[in-house]
């Protein structure tokens, strides 16, 4: 009896010292978060049965930030991306949403979050207004405001004309800007949005790449893609996901200085023989292309004004010389090959 | 509050498609001619039993069996009105929708669940008017209908909640219809087993099965055993549905 007593008063001590303890961390922590950014991803890893989709990734986005994911197919973003919407839960890590713990608080986190999925969540049966409404109401937006969230979102998106036609009448194109408008609606701090401009005809593609720097003044922005020129257009910083695993996170520009390489195309309408060629300074190896084209690889800067002025010079009917870019092909080769993970300046 | 919002959707979305108007339709045409029938049966019977001490009123013979009819006709059409519930919004990709919405998993399931419960009471109200309208010619034994109309109403919640169950099972809506109607099925005929000689058991598959608990209020017993029975019935199969769906989310 006394023991029985002596445990129960034991735990409930050991519970206050506990909450005591914990408190004071919890609020040192929170405003620091507040302050820098509104995503916090803490080694977030999920496991499909054995198999592990997405291993032990953490990263931060901060206000006003556009965060490109890039990846081949499979290799994680989505599922990412869904268990930064809650959609998914993580098997193993904390993700936190403008410093609110998605998993502790889900509804105070979802209700910062706008999310486009892969593909458009949309009632075919609704018309565009409807449909719109209904997700400010799922939102909590006020039914004051309602009214000018949906004029906004119509408005930014490009859907002002369309908003009486049914969903399932409209082109892909423009159910896709419908999937973005749901996501922004209710103005959240986060937008993620799922492979956005994906079968959408190149006007279209800049429209929204257009939009989504607009978002991102009031918003944070993570998208995910695996077309290379839309992250250079719109993203601020770059992370490659292969595999599951967080392969880089760099800066756009660390990613262009990475692509750069020394090699670059030339063409000759009347090329001399492969030898005299390889004779120029500098020049450190030469590959015939085809007839009169050329790849010439070299480290030094002035390689190529001196190529240019030797064709000039000695008339070789010069036509073509272009720098070669890697392709995100071979980033991603090169990148798997190495063993760490690269940390770009800006992280 | 926010439940109402989904239960609102749900319930507009029905009335979009053709389903819901050719469900009430058919409902309202083969129940109007059970009723007519009955009153018939009454008509001519009418004669016979009016000197009959104790014997059914107009009430018992054309209410009681026109509510029993339309428990068997709603058995028929609630798997249809459920199957899409779940179902069809993971097969759409919609779900995210709610999932990503700031909703607990609960105001999801209750919304789309009060969705189809309102429909359902459209249908039952509609029914309800055909007894009700022999108001104008005859006494009815209000206190029988209203019975009747609870025990009704309670069956068909409870149908909507195995419909919701099985519904958030798979991905496809035919699958949900048939497995909800053979389940609906097996638990009305459940009682049939009564008649063999299985001692006990028989009075465990009388407890269980949903036709007796709804007969003796179609008979104008309202006993709170029965309807805490649907109560409980429809709160199972509502938290298994959370429970369900939670289990999309989580690792497994």
């Amino acid at each position: 009896m006394r023991t029985s007593k002596w445990c129960l008063l034991y735990g409930l001590n050991k519970g206050l010292s506990f909450g005591i303890v914990l408190t004071p961390l919890h609020f040192i922590i929170r405003p620091m978060e507040n302050e820098t950014s509104l995503i916090r991803v803490d080694c977030v890893s999920r496991y499909f049965g054995d198999f592990c989709a997405v291993d032990n990734i953490s990263f931060d986005v901060k206000k006003g930030e556009v965060l490109g994911l890039l990846g081949p197919n499979g290799a994680g973003k989505s599922t990412t991306m869904q268990m930064l919407t809650g959609n998914l839960a993580p098997s193993a890590g904390q993700v936190w949403i403008n410093g609110v713990d998605l998993l502790d608080q889900p509804k105070l986190a979802k209700a910062q979050l706008g999310y486009l999925p892969d593909t458009p969540p949309l009632y075919r049966e609704l018309n565009v207004n409807e449909y719109l409404i209904y997700c400010a109401k799922l939102n909590r937006v006020p039914s004051v405001q309602r009214q000018a969230a949906l004029d906004k979102a119509k408005q930014r998106c490009g859907l002002t004309e369309v908003g009486k036609r049914l969903i399932g009448n409209l082109s892909k194109g423009y159910r896709q800007r419908v999937g973005i408008a749901q996501a922004i609606i209710h103005s959240p701090a986060v937008v993620i949005l799922d492979e956005p401009t994906v079968g959408l005809d190149p006007i279209q593609i800049r429209e929204i790449r257009h939009l989504i720097r607009e978002l991102s003044h009031e918003h944070s922005v993570i998208l995910s893609t695996h077309i290379l020129p839309e992250v250079q257009a719109v993203c601020d910083r770059v992370q490659i996901i292969n595999q599951g695993k967080l392969i880089l996170s760099d800066s756009i520009d660390g990613l262009q200085q990475r692509m750069t390489t020394s090699s670059w195309v030339l063409g000759l309408r009347k090329a001399p023989a492969e030898s005299v060629l390889a004779e120029q300074a500098g020049l450190e190896r030469i590959e015939v292309l085809d007839g009169n084209r050329f790849r010439v690889f070299g480290s030094d800067e002035q390689l190529v004004e001196r190529l240019a002025v030797t064709a000039v010079e000695q008339g070789w009917g010069l036509f073509e010389l272009s720098p070669e870019r890697m392709s995100l092909e071979q980033v991603f080769v090169s990148l798997t090959t190495q063993d760490e993970v690269h940390q770009g300046e800006a992280s | 509050m926010m439940m109402l919002v989904v239960a609102a959707r749900e319930f507009r979305s029905m009335f979009l498609s053709p389903l819901a108007w050719s469900i009430l339709g058919v409902v309202q045409f083969l129940l109007a001619y059970m009723f007519l029938s009955q009153i018939e049966m009454f008509l001519q019977i009418q004669g016979q039993i009016a000197g009959v001490e104790g014997a059914p009123g107009v009430t018992q013979i054309v209410a009681a069996p026109v509510f029993g009819n339309a428990a068997i006709v709603l058995l028929l059409v609630v798997p249809m009105l459920t199957m899409r519930l779940v179902s069809e919004e993971r097969r759409a990709q919609t779900m995210s929708l709610l999932f990503s919405a700031p909703l607990s998993m609960t105001e999801i399931v209750l919304g789309k669940y009060l969705g189809v419960l309102g429909f359902l009471l459209i249908i039952v109200a509609l029914i309800a008017l055909m007894p009700l309208s022999l108001l104008v010619g005859v006494d009815l034994d209000l206190g029988l209908v209203a019975a009747g109309l609870l025990g009704l109403m309670l069956l068909v919640a409870s149908f909507a909640a195995i419909g919701l169950y099985l519904s958030t099972l798979t991905n496809q809506p035919t699958v949900a219809a048939v497995s909800t109607f053979g389940v609906l099925l097996l638990l009305w005929v459940l009682d049939w087993a009564g008649d063999s000689e299985l001692g006990d058991a028989d009075g465990l598959f009388a407890y269980v099965s949903m036709l007796r608990h709804f007969e003796s209020l179609l008979n104008g017993v309202f006993d709170s055993v029965d309807v805490v029975y649907y109560l409980l019935f429809i709160t199972t199969f509502l938290v298994l549905s959370v429970r369900r769906l939670d289990a999309d989310r989580l690792p497994h």
